[in-house]
C-alpha cells in the first residue's frame, strides 16, 4: 500500500489548482467535518447543510492555507467560523423575520425534544454557554488537546483550560438540580 | 460528576453518519466552486444561506443553538445589557412564582422556554460575564452577534409602547414580552403539566392602530378614497370583549365592520347589470342636527343558489396545543360541521391540520359523502408535538388540485391567532396569499378564541387572499358566517372593489368618514388596478357613512380661510359623485360604475337609521370625539326604534350590547 499523501501537501496542491489533489481532500475530511458540524449545531439537518456551506466555500478559502498549520487544525477552524458565521445569519434572520408563529413551531418541537429523556446530552448541551458548547464540541468530542482547541478557536490555552472547568462546574450544578427534582 | 463529564464525552463521539446523498451533493457542489475558481471567474465563493429544510432530530435545540451567538464576547456596551439581564431574571424569584409557575402553554416560545441558553440564576450570569471579561480579542462580528443576544431581554420591559405600531410588530411582541418568564423556570416545564384551559398568560392580542378620520374641507380636499371591506371579525371581538365584561381595546373596534355586520335589505342588481348596485341615502346625523349622514350602500348580486358553481373548499385549521379550549377547536368542529348540510354532493372538501396531528387529513372528497367528512373532522385534535410546518402550502396545493375550469376554490384558514402556518417571515407570507389569489385560489380567515388573538394578521391575511376575516365567538355567529351568508363568504363576485367620493364644495363644505381607517386608499390609487382593495361576495352588502355639512352651517368645524378662500365655480345640486371600480373575479382590468348623489326627501329607512345608530355605538366605543351631548341612551333608543323585522334577532342583540357597554363605561 502506497503510504498517503499528508493532507498539508495536497492541501497546497489543490489551492494551486490540482483538481484530484482537493477531490481527495475533501473525501477525506468530509465525515470528519460533518461530525464536528454536528456537535456544533445539535441537529442532523443543520450540520448536513453547514457542511455543505463549507464545502462550497471552501476552493475559495484555499488560498489561506499556510503550510505552517496542520491543515486538520486550519480546516477546524474554518469550520467553527462557518458555524459561528451561520449562528448569526440566523439571529439576525429570526429577528428580521419574527414570523408569525414562528416560535410557535419551535416551541412544539421543543416540547416534543423536552419530553425524550433520553435526550440527556442535548439537555446538557443547550444548558452550556455557546462559548463552552464550542469548547466541549472540539475537545471532548474531537478528542483534541486543550493546545489544539485553543489554536482552532484562537485562544490561549489556559482560558480552554478554564473553560473546561466551567464545564464541570455547570454539569455538577445541573446534576444537583435534577437530583433535587 | 466526572460520569457526567464521561457521559457528555460519549454523547458527542456518537455523531450521526453523514447522509451520503448530501455528502455527494456537498462534494459535487465543491468541485463545481473549484473549477469555478480556477477558471478564474468567481474568486471567493461565500457560502450560501440555506435553511434547514427538514426538521431534524434536535429542531428545536437547532434554532435554540442559533438564536444564540456562539462567543459572548460583549463589548463594554453590550455587557450594559447582559447586567440588565441578570436583573431581570432575578426580579421574578419570588416564593409565589416558584410555587406556582405561570402556565406558558400558550405563549411561551420555544427558544426562551428552556433555561438553560438564558442564564437562569443571577449567578449564571455573572458567570458569563466572567467569561466575557476573559475573552477580549475577537472579530466585530463576533460583537454583532452579541448584541442580538443582549438585546432581546432589555426590549421586554418596553414593548407595552409597541402596541401602537404596525401590524407585523405585533409579533415582535408578543415574542419579547415573555421573555423574562420562562428563564424563572429551573427545568424545562413539561408540556404535559400544562393547563391549557387556564390563561393566566398575559394578553398577545394584537389590533391594528388606526386614528379616527379626521373632519375634511372639501375644497382642500374633494376627494375620499377607500377600499370596500365586507369583514365582520371586529363586531364579533367587540360582542365577546363585553360578554367578557371588558369594553374592547380601541383598536378592535373597526366602525365600518360593525355596521356591515348587519344584513340590509338595499336593492339587489338586476340580472345583466353590474355585479353590484349602489343605493345613496341622506338623512339627518344624529347626533349633530347641523349635518347630513350620507349612507352609501353596494349590493351585491344575490346568488343564485340553483346554479352555483361547484365549490372547492380546503380547511385549514390550526390544532396547536392552545386550541384546547372549548370555545377554539371543539367550536370550530361544530362550526364546520353546520357548514356541511350547505354544500351540495358535488362540492369538494379536503382538511389540513398544521402544528399538529400533522399535514393532510382528509384528501379532498365530494360532499357527499359526508360521513367520511364528518369522522375527519372528528379525529382532529389539538396539541399535537409535530409542527406541520407546511400546513399552508398544503392547503393550496390541494386547493390547486381540486379546482377545475369554472368552480371556485377558497382555503378557510381556522386559528386562535397562531399563524405558524409554514411561510416564516411576514412579507412572505402575503405575498405567497397575494400569488394565490392572483392564481385563483382565495383565502377566508376564521378566529376563534381570544388571549392570542392576533386581529391584525387575520385582517391583513384575509385581505391579501380576498377572502374575508370573522371572528367566531359562539356557535350562532358560526351559523351566520357560515351557513346563512355562506354563498357571500365563499363566492366573490367582484374583485378590488373601490369607492371614491368626491364632494360638491358648493353643496358640502366639510365632510367625515366613519370608519375604513384602515382601508384608505390614496387618491391616485383608485384607477391603478395594480392596487389591491376588498372583494364583495355573492350577497354580500357594503354600507358607507360620511357626515357632511354644508356651507354656512353652524356645525362647521372649520373656519372659512381670510384668503384665497375659492369661489365653488358649480351651482350643481349634487352633494357629490360617487365612482365605484370593480374587477370581475379572476380579470385585471376594471370596470367603472358612476352615480351622482343627490339629496333626497324621503325619510330615512330604518336600514339607514340602524346603520347610524351602530356607527354611534362605534364611536361611543372608541371616544366619541364627534359626537358632542349624545350619548349611549341615544343610540340605545335609535337602534331600538330601527330594529325592523330582524328576522336572525341580531339588531336585538347588538341593542343589548349597546346597554352592556352603557353598563362597563359608566364605571
Amino acid at each position: 500500500m502506497l503510504m498517503e499523501t499528508p493532507d498539508e501537501t495536497l492541501a497546497l496542491a489543490a489551492a494551486s489548482g490540482d483538481r484530484s489533489a482537493f477531490a481527495q481532500l475533501l473525501a477525506r475530511h468530509y465525515d470528519r467535518v460533518f461530525g464536528l458540524c454536528w456537535r456544533l449545531t445539535g441537529s442532523r439537518a443543520d450540520a448536513e447543510d453547514l457542511t455543505q456551506d463549507i464545502c462550497a466555500a471552501l476552493p475559495g478559502k484555499l488560498h489561506s492555507f499556510r503550510a505552517e498549520a496542520r491543515f486538520s487544525t486550519w480546516l477546524y477552524r474554518v469550520a467553527v467560523n462557518a458555524a459561528h458565521d451561520r449562528r448569526r445569519r440566523a439571529a439576525t434572520h429570526a429577528r428580521a423575520a419574527l414570523g408569525w408563529g414562528e416560535w410557535e413551531v419551535n416551541r412544539q418541537a421543543a416540547m416534543a425534544e423536552a419530553e425524550d429523556a433520553q435526550d440527556w446530552l442535548v439537555a446538557a448541551m443547550t444548558r452550556l454557554p455557546p462559548e463552552l458548547r464550542d469548547t466541549v464540541a472540539l475537545t471532548l468530542g474531537e478528542d483534541l488537546t486543550q493546545a489544539e482547541a485553543a489554536a482552532i478557536l484562537g485562544l490561549s490555552e489556559g482560558t480552554i483550560a478554564w473553560r473546561m472547568a466551567e464545564v464541570k462546574k455547570h454539569l455538577r450544578k445541573q446534576a444537583a438540580e435534577e437530583a433535587r427534582i | 460528576m466526572t460520569e457526567d463529564f464521561d457521559k457528555l464525552r460519549d454523547g458527542l463521539r456518537k455523531a450521526p453518519g453523514a447522509d451520503p446523498a448530501r455528502k455527494e451533493a456537498a462534494l459535487r457542489l465543491a468541485m463545481q466552486n473549484f473549477d469555478r475558481a480556477h477558471q478564474g471567474t468567481q474568486p471567493q465563493p461565500r457560502p450560501i444561506p440555506v435553511r434547514p429544510r427538514n426538521a431534524g432530530l434536535f429542531a428545536g435545540v437547532r434554532t435554540m443553538l442559533s438564536r444564540l451567538t456562539t462567543r459572548p464576547i460583549l463589548a463594554a456596551t453590550t455587557s450594559v445589557a447582559a447586567i440588565c439581564l441578570g436583573l431581570i431574571v432575578v426580579l421574578p424569584i419570588t416564593p409565589t412564582d416558584l410555587t406556582t409557575p405561570k402556565p406558558l402553554a400558550e405563549v411561551a416560545p420555544a427558544p426562551e422556554a428552556t433555561p438553560a441558553p438564558v442564564p437562569a440564576t443571577a449567578q449564571e450570569a455573572v458567570a458569563d460575564l466572567a467569561a466575557v471579561s476573559d475573552a477580549a480579542s475577537d472579530t466585530a462580528g463576533a460583537v454583532n452577534g452579541a448584541v442580538a443576544t443582549g438585546q432581546k431581554v432589555p426590549a421586554a420591559p418596553t414593548a407595552p409602547s409597541m402596541t401602537r405600531k404596525r401590524v407585523q410588530d405585533g409579533q415582535m411582541l408578543r415574542r419579547e414580552t415573555y421573555l423574562p418568564q420562562p428563564s424563572v423556570a429551573p427545568t424545562p416545564i413539561a408540556p404535559a403539566e400544562i393547563d391549557p384551559g387556564v390563561q393566566t398568560a398575559p394578553d398577545t392580542e394584537a389590533f391594528p392602530q388606526a386614528e379616527a378620520n379626521p373632519i375634511k374641507v372639501t375644497a382642500q380636499d374633494p376627494v375620499s378614497t377607500f377600499s370596500v371591506d365586507v369583514d365582520t371579525a371586529s363586531y364579533a371581538v367587540v360582542r365577546s370583549s363585553l360578554m367578557q365584561g371588558q369594553l374592547p381595546p380601541d383598536g378592535a373596534v373597526r366602525i365600518e365592520e360593525m355596521v356591515n355586520y348587519f344584513p340590509y335589505t338595499y336593492a339587489a342588481p338586476a340580472v345583466g347589470e353590474a355585479p353590484f348596485k349602489s343605493s345613496v341615502t341622506v338623512m339627518p346625523t344624529p347626533w349633530n342636527p347641523g349635518t347630513q349622514l350620507v349612507r352609501i350602500g353596494l349590493q351585491g348580486r344575490l346568488p343564485a343558489i340553483a346554479d352555483r358553481p361547484a365549490l372547492n373548499l380546503v380547511f385549514l385549521v390550526d390544532t396547536s396545543g392552545s386550541m384546547q379550549n372549548a370555545d377554539k377547536l371543539p367550536l370550530l368542529k361544530q362550526s364546520l360541521r353546520l357548514l356541511l348540510p350547505q354544500l351540495r354532493p358535488e362540492d369538494e372538501v379536503a382538511i389540513v391540520a398544521y402544528a399538529g396531528s400533522a399535514g393532510e387529513v382528509l384528501p379532498p372528497t365530494r360532499a357527499e359523502n359526508s360521513a367520511a367528512i364528518l369522522d375527519a373532522l372528528d379525529r382532529l385534535e389539538a396539541g399535537g408535538s409535530t409542527a406541520g410546518a407546511e400546513g399552508l402550502e398544503l392547503a393550496y396545493r390541494l386547493a390547486e388540485k381540486m379546482g377545475a375550469k369554472g368552480e371556485v376554490s377558497r382555503v378557510l384558514l381556522a386559528t386562535d391567532g397562531d399563524f405558524n402556518v409554514g411561510v416564516s417571515d411576514p412579507d412572505g407570507l402575503e405575498k405567497f396569499i397575494a400569488k394565490k389569489r392572483a392564481q385563483g385560489t382565495y383565502l377566508s380567515v376564521l378566529g376563534f378564541g381570544r388571549g392570542n388573538l392576533d386581529d391584525a394578521v387575520m385582517q391583513t391575511l384575509a385581505q391579501s387572499g380576498n377572502g374575508m376575516a370573522a371572528y367566531i365567538d359562539t356557535l350562532q355567529e358560526a351559523r351566520k358566517v357560515l351557513v346563512d351568508q355562506l354563498s357571500g363568504a365563499l363566492f366573490p363576485i367582484a374583485d378590488d372593489v373601490k369607492i371614491q367620493v368626491e364632494w360638491n364644495p358648493a353643496q358640502v363644505a366639510e365632510y367625515r368618514l366613519i370608519g375604513y381607517e384602515t382601508r384608505a386608499l390614496a387618491r391616485e390609487d383608485f384607477n391603478n388596478d395594480k392596487v389591491d382593495a376588498g372583494e364583495i361576495g355573492a350577497g354580500h352588502a357594503v354600507t358607507a357613512l360620511y357626515e357632511v355639512t354644508a356651507p354656512g352651517s353652524t356645525a362647521l368645524a372649520n373656519d372659512p380661510l381670510r384668503y384665497g378662500a375659492a369661489t365653488p365655480s358649480t351651482d350643481s345640486p349634487e352633494l357629490g359623485f360617487l365612482r365605484l371600480r370593480y374587477k370581475a373575479p379572476g380579470e385585471t382590468t376594471s370596470a367603472l360604475i358612476e352615480t351622482p348623489i343627490t339629496a333626497s326627501d324621503a325619510p330615512a329607512d330604518e336600514d339607514a337609521r340602524f346603520a347610524a345608530a351602530i356607527a354611534g355605538f362605534g364611536q361611543l366605543l372608541t371616544g366619541a370625539k364627534y359626537l358632542g351631548d349624545w350619548g349611549w341612551q341615544d343610540a340605545i333608543a335609535l337602534a331600538q326604534s330601527a330594529r325592523g323585522e330582524d328576522a336572525f334577532g341580531y339588531r336585538t342583540e347588538a341593542v343589548n350590547l349597546m346597554r352592556l357597554a352603557q353598563s362597563l363605561s359608566v364605571q
